[in-house]
């Protein structure tokens, strides 16, 4: 009678670098932010780069997280969605240009309310754009990313003529309201006002977004949706409008990241969506297509590397982030967050 | 003996048929039917944009990729030839130096995109070369000293294909025999060969494969045909006859710079050219580019007819404004897309 094949269970516990694998994206960012420190001479300028690398990251996050829910849910690219930053900026600086007397006024309320109008404006504008978007647009082509490419590349060039016809061809400066121009001193820094507001709001929305996919249970159908439609279809639950739902969101979200760049640049184009769409899509690639996360940890890094970069070398600004997207393409293929699909 | 030269691809269509003669015997012969600066300048970008959308078809047509930095590689050639000839000296060995060097760097290039792009997911690869594409651009406008930034180059060619060059006194059929004429036949031969040799990649074996993982990869893989190396030969070939086409029109121009090369807007009307044109056939390419620039250069005269017609009426006369015409072609391209996906020549031989 031979022997017992021998069995050694090890109890040992996973080794660090395996615990500490899931949470490389993160760590990532922070070890971006120390290397930017010991890079950087003045910690003076190296706390102002790293505000305005996040306002940059949490501006670019607002515009791509409609995106990649977009492709995750329904496996739609939309190459259109510059369009729809466009379309915000103009919308929410053309209500700015009517509430001048709110704008004008050294009134922080005032000032906030005057936003508040513009933000909740250009987001209805584009909420519905996107809704008419989807039926025209979109709807024809699903399942073919040849022509869904191709599509949406031509509702760009409409849209951004269509606003060229209703505002006209030249650009546009725009000031920025009263109380938000201007910087604090902080630690011998100096901190944007403007910058400030924009990393608290692309916070409130990050946090809302997540809560509302991880809490409540149109978040649990959306990640349900992503990771298998149908499945979720055969419970029972109409996907298709759930989608139209994040199309409407993730557009609004794009009028409202339209707005933050417009008064974060002060001048807009009909061709702004466009150019902004070059970091968006660097981010949703490097985030992992579909990832909500990952988006977000992308495009942080994507800020603080743009800033610190342009502030040590500027030539090399754009190219760190090609540099960046091919680093961690090598690393992993399919993002920093892969979207496991179970299919 | 003509089928071989089409390659068996003939265009199965007598309308088709009469048309591509038609635009042959025009381009060929454009010097003298059209004597005029401008007529002959038109023609010359009609031949080199039929090069630079067959190549682009070759991509999206054919190996159903979408790119979107067909114009860096046109622009890589177009760089080359004047940055060579700005060194090297004018002469034809400069010009042949700096096509050469453009389309290696320009395939090289494409080879390390689609390794990385392609290797994973195909619709990687639109995203990232539009990355890179833009990129690219600024770079070029920034790196002033060497490229000549937002004001681009100007150069010198060959002596010989200067409107000072005499090829023989007198004229022919009423037209100067000099160097520009013969510029002109270097554009088109090297234009026309460059199209046969095109359309002879796509109807050989290597361009059947092409085509089988366009309409399904899994299947091809399945066959054993390496999905990635073929398609990531196709973009290194369409890349490397791009930077050819960007390198005529360098000799063309006499001039390259960031706006005439390498511009978004560029892309674009590549993009149309081929949809309209029709995707999947070479000959498409002929007819959309034909098309685009002949609309491009007189299509603006009737629309600014039709919007003093209508001015009467409220926005209507700024919809119909002469500089708005991309907004017309791109809702021509949406309803092209949707309900002629082979286009105009797709149309024409009844499919």
């Amino acid at each position: 009678m031979s022997a017992a094949p021998k069995h050694a269970p090890t109890m040992a516990q996973m080794s660090l670098a395996e615990r500490l694998a899931p949470y490389a994206p993160i760590l990532l960012v922070i070890g971006l932010v120390i290397a930017g420190f010991l890079a950087i001479p003045a910690t003076s300028s190296w706390l102002t780069l790293t505000v305005s690398g996040l306002a940059m990251g949490m501006m670019i996050f607002i515009m791509a997280s409609g995106l990649t829910l977009v492709f995750g849910l329904m496996d739609v690219i939309n190459f259109g969605h510059g369009a729809f930053v466009s379309v915000g900026a103009f919308v929410g600086v053309s209500f700015l240009l009517l509430l001048e007397h709110m704008t004008g006024a050294p009134n922080l309320l005032w000032n906030l309310t005057a936003l508040m109008v513009a933000i909740v404006g250009a987001m209805a504008a584009t909420g519905l754009m996107g809704y008419a978007f989807e039926r025209v647009i979109v709807k024809p082509v699903y399942g073919h990313h040849l022509k869904q490419i191709l599509v949406t590349m031509g509702g760009l060039i409409v849209v951004e003529q269509l606003i060229i016809v209703l505002w006209g061809p030249e650009e546009i400066y725009i000031t920025r309201p009263e109380s938000l121009k201007g910087a604090i001193t902080f630690a011998g820094a100096a901190l944007e006002k403007y910058r400030l507001v924009a990393v608290a709001i692309g916070l409130v929305v990050f946090l809302t977004m997540r809560y509302t996919l991880r809490r409540t249970k149109i978040g649990l159908i959306v990640r349900a949706g992503v990771e298998n439609g149908e499945m979720v279809q055969a419970l029972g639950y109409n996907l298709r409008m759930v989608f139209i739902g994040v199309f409407v969101a993730g557009s609004a979200l794009a009028g409202l990241g339209g707005v933050l760049w417009g008064l974060y640049q002060e001048v807009i184009t009909a061709h702004m969506g466009n150019q902004t769409m070059i970091l968006v899509f660097i981010v949703v690639i490097i985030g992992g297509l579909g990832s909500v996360e990952g988006c977000f940890i992308g495009a942080l890094m994507v800020g603080l590397l743009q800033n610190y970069v342009a502030f040590l070398e500027p030539k090399a600004a754009l190219i760190s982030n090609i540099a960046l997207m091919v680093a961690i393409l090598m690393w992993r293929p399919m993002g920093m967050i892969p979207v496991v699909k179970a299919k | 003996m003509l089928k071989t030269l089409v390659s068996g691809d003939t265009p199965r269509s007598p309308i088709l048929l009469a048309v591509l003669l038609a635009i042959l015997v025009c381009l060929a012969l454009a010097p003298f039917l059209f004597p005029g600066v401008r007529s002959v300048d038109t023609a010359a970008r009609i031949c080199i944009f039929i090069v630079l959308v067959a190549s682009y078809d070759l991509l999206l047509g054919y190996g159903g990729i979408v790119s979107f930095a067909h114009t860096m590689f046109f622009g890589l050639g177009a760089y080359g030839v004047a940055l060579a000839s700005t060194h090297m000296g004018r002469g034809f060995d400069a010009l042949l130096v700096g096509s050469v060097a453009g389309a290696g760097l320009a395939a090289l290039l494409a080879l390390v995109i689609g390794l990385f792009s392609l290797r994973v997911r195909a619709i990687f690869f639109a995203m990232i070369t539009l990355a890179v594409a833009s990129a690219v651009a600024v770079l070029v406008s920034q790196l002033s000293t060497l490229t000549g930034g937002e004001d681009g180059l100007s150069f010198k060619i060959p002596r010989a294909l200067g409107p000072a060059f005499k090829i023989m006194d007198g004229e022919i059929f009423g037209v100067k025999a000099n160097g520009k004429l013969l510029k002109y036949y270097l554009v088109f031969i090297s234009c026309f060969v460059l199209f046969l040799f095109m359309l002879r990649v796509v109807n050989s074996p290597f361009g059947r494969v092409l085509q089988a993982i366009r309409e399904n990869d899994f299947r091809a893989e399945a066959i054993g045909y390496r999905v990635v190396h073929y398609r990531v030969a196709a973009t290194c070939l369409s890349a490397a006859i791009a930077a050819l086409a960007g390198a005529l029109y360098a000799i063309w121009l006499r001039y390259v710079g960031p706006d005439t090369t390498l511009s978004m807007e560029i892309m674009i009307d590549i993009l149309l050219m081929v949809v309209i044109g029709g995707m999947g056939t070479m000959y498409g390419a002929v007819i959309g580019a034909t098309l685009f620039v002949l609309a491009q250069n007189y299509l603006q005269n009737v629309l600014s007819l039709a919007g003093e017609s209508v001015s009467a009426l409220p926005l209507l006369p700024d919809l119909l404004n002469a500089d708005r015409w991309l907004l017309w072609l791109g809702v021509l391209f949406i309803l092209s897309v949707y309900f002629f996906p082979t286009g105009i020549v797709g149309r024409l031989r009844g499919k």
